[in-house]
């Protein structure tokens, strides 16, 4: 287990180094929160998800939903090391006839499961799909990113209010509660707590967690399927995380590194 | 020469007498979903707290496990479809069209339209014939909102027996759809026989001097009006029930016959049928045009025979704007 979890470290790392490297290409881009999502999304894509790059379609995939479209870069560095695509091709991102489109977009990308950007509708979507799984009693399971931001988006409540109410045992979320979003700190701008208690009151099974920690998402993740509650995972993350100088700075999240701050920055990680 | 309805759209000939028969287009929709859902099992149904007014009832007591009760979340219902959509099935997501379009706008274009999902998004009491609830639940921007919408394709059918087939259409056709209809009975025009293809218009009454171009309930008061105007005046009736993708070619067809158009919808001529054709026209035959809709106002409440007087949406409006139109026509040079 300890060797899987260092591998697993490893591979979160060079996914960070290759999509700073993306990031100071395109010139544009959001670093913070993706930086702070990238063990998570490791964790995904090379432990939990029942998924085959060589076949993205496969009808008994796990899916996995991003509802927070924004972070694409750190989706697009883990889906590239998982084999979906070519790691070279992650320079291309946001370029003009690129597959990397600036935000997720299903029909550009095999393996891309929904379009996202405008926030708040991944969890519906993710409803959706859980919900065919039901009607055609299918196993594979279903799984949902959102940021701590973009709960303040109504849709998200509406979503979170009708997955208990059809009984969505399928159905696990995330949020990546990073507390930053554009304007400052969540609760500076409109505050979002008590977050997990609402959660709660909503009817979800709610777990908490360190989101650096690889064992706890592996167990949150395993705690989710015996439920018969859809299950929303907290994950408390640092944004700009394993680069102390973007750590927790808000100004982090919607802008690119420079080339020379990408160079220093993958020099701290390496 | 009596006036007659064009031989080969097989309209019902009782619309030309004080005999016509009225039905529900909204009945029209929940019998051709039901029907729809008996040939494809991938048909499921969501509602927003509407099931019994849009008609969404019939397919949810046929198939009460293909149907799925959303509540009051317009926004929630279609992401939700879209993601059914993504799983290979065929959700009508259904409310009124206040709602639907009205509050779900960015979800149409970024679940449904930009992601080719294939959802059928229902826009139910649409029109200011919604009568006394008032103008907040009258839908007159839906069409104008939803048109700029890539990858959609927008229907306005004109009564009980279209709004089946269109149902029945669009469950088959693979993409986006936006269908709207209204709350009252509305006259049957159409027949069993009456030719209906998605992307096609029907000319329902043939004619030389102007093209009157209508949708929805907006196609009777089109035929009334070419009867009352016959002989002095032979007014082609053009019912456009498709108003994405239009039909150039027969709009094109008809307007080099006439040289004049007048368009009527009920909605707000912003942006809606009126304007779609406007666009066109001025791109491939510049005529005089004039247009029949709500103009650029909010309704109210009203007995929906009142509102449809109050706002110019009758046949006689219909006939006022067509001298109209042939008097700038006359004015322009051979």
């Amino acid at each position: 287990m300890d060797a899987e979890i260092a591998k697993l470290k490893g591979i979160a790392c060079d996914c960070r180094i290759d999509m700073l490297k993306a990031l100071a290409t395109a010139e544009s881009g959001h670093t913070a929160a993706p930086m702070g999502i990238m063990d998570f999304l490791v964790a995904m894509y090379f432990k939990i998800l029942n998924i085959d790059p060589k076949n993205p379609q496969k009808s008994d995939r796990d899916r996995f939903v991003l509802s927070c479209g924004h972070y694409a870069p750190a989706l697009y560095a883990v889906m590239a090391h998982r084999g979906f695509f070519p790691i070279k091709e992650l320079l291309t991102l946001r370029d003009l006839n690129s597959r990397l489109q600036g935000h997720p977009h299903n029909l550009a990308l095999p393996g891309i499961e929904n379009t996202s950007g405008p926030l708040g509708q991944g969890i519906s979507q993710a409803v959706g799909m859980a919900l065919a799984a039901k009607i055609d009693q299918k196993k594979h399971h279903i799984y949902c990113l959102t940021s701590d931001g973009e709960t303040q988006e109504g849709q998200v409540w509406e979503a979170l209010m009708l997955a208990p109410a059809r009984e969505l045992d399928n159905l696990t979320c995330f949020v990546d509660r990073n507390f930053i979003q554009i304007d400052g700190n969540t609760e500076d701008v409109v505050p979002l707590e008590p977050l997990a208690k609402k959660y709660q009151a909503f009817g979800w099974h709610t777990i908490e967690i360190d989101g650096h920690n690889f064992n706890q998402i592996i167990d949150g993740c395993l705690q989710a399927k015996s439920t018969h509650l859809p299950t929303m995972i907290i994950l408390n993350t640092i944004p700009g995380k394993a680069v102390k100088e973007i750590e927790n700075d808000f100004t982090w999240h919607g802008k690119p590194p420079t080339p020379e701050e990408a160079e220093r920055f993958i020099k701290e990680l390496k | 020469m009596p006036f007659i309805l064009n031989p080969t759209a097989h309209l019902d000939p009782k619309i030309l007498t004080d005999k016509l028969e009225k039905e529900l287009q909204r009945l029209g929709f929940g019998e051709g979903l039901v029907e729809a859902a008996i040939k494809d099992k991938n048909i499921v149904g969501l509602c927003c707290d509407l099931t019994g007014s849009t008609k969404m009832d019939l397919f949810r007591d046929a198939y009460p496990d293909r149907f799925i009760e959303i509540g009051v979340a317009e926004q929630n219902m279609i992401s939700v479809a879209a993601g059914m959509a993504l799983e290979d099935k065929i959700p009508f997501a259904a409310s009124y069209a206040v709602f639907n379009p009205g509050r779900s706008w960015d979800q149409i274009r970024i679940s449904v339209c930009y992601s080719r999902a294939n959802v059928k998004i229902v826009g139910a009491h649409a029109g200011i014939s919604v009568g006394k609830d008032g103008a907040t639940h009258q839908g007159l921007e839906d069409i104008a909102s939803v048109r700029a919408i890539p990858n959609l394709s927008i229907l306005a059918p004109a009564d009980y027996e279209e709004t089946k087939k269109a149902t029945l259409a669009i469950a088959k056709f693979k993409g986006p759809v936006y269908i709207r209809f209204g709350r009252e009975t509305v006259p049957k025009i159409t027949t069993a026989k009456t030719p209906f293809q998605i992307g096609k218009a029907e000319v329902f009454v043939a004619g030389s001097d102007v093209s009157i171009i209508a949708c929805g309930p907006m196609v009777f008061e089109a035929i009334k009006a070419s009867q009352n105007l016959y002989p002095k005046i032979k007014a082609e009736v053009i019912n456009c029930h498709t108003i994405k993708p239009l039909d150039i070619e027969t709009i094109i067809e008809s307007v080099k016959k006439t040289g004049a158009v007048v368009t009527a919808e009920e909605a707000q001529i912003t942006g809606g049928l009126g304007g779609a054709i406007a666009e066109i026209l001025a791109e491939n035959y510049p005529c005089p045009m004039e247009r029949i809709g709500v103009r650029d106002t909010f309704g109210e409440s009203g007995a929906p025979d009142e509102l449809m007087d109050k706002y110019c949406l009758r046949a006689k409006h219909i006939e006022k704007a067509v001298r109209q139109v042939l008097s700038r026509k006359r004015l322009l040079p051979e």
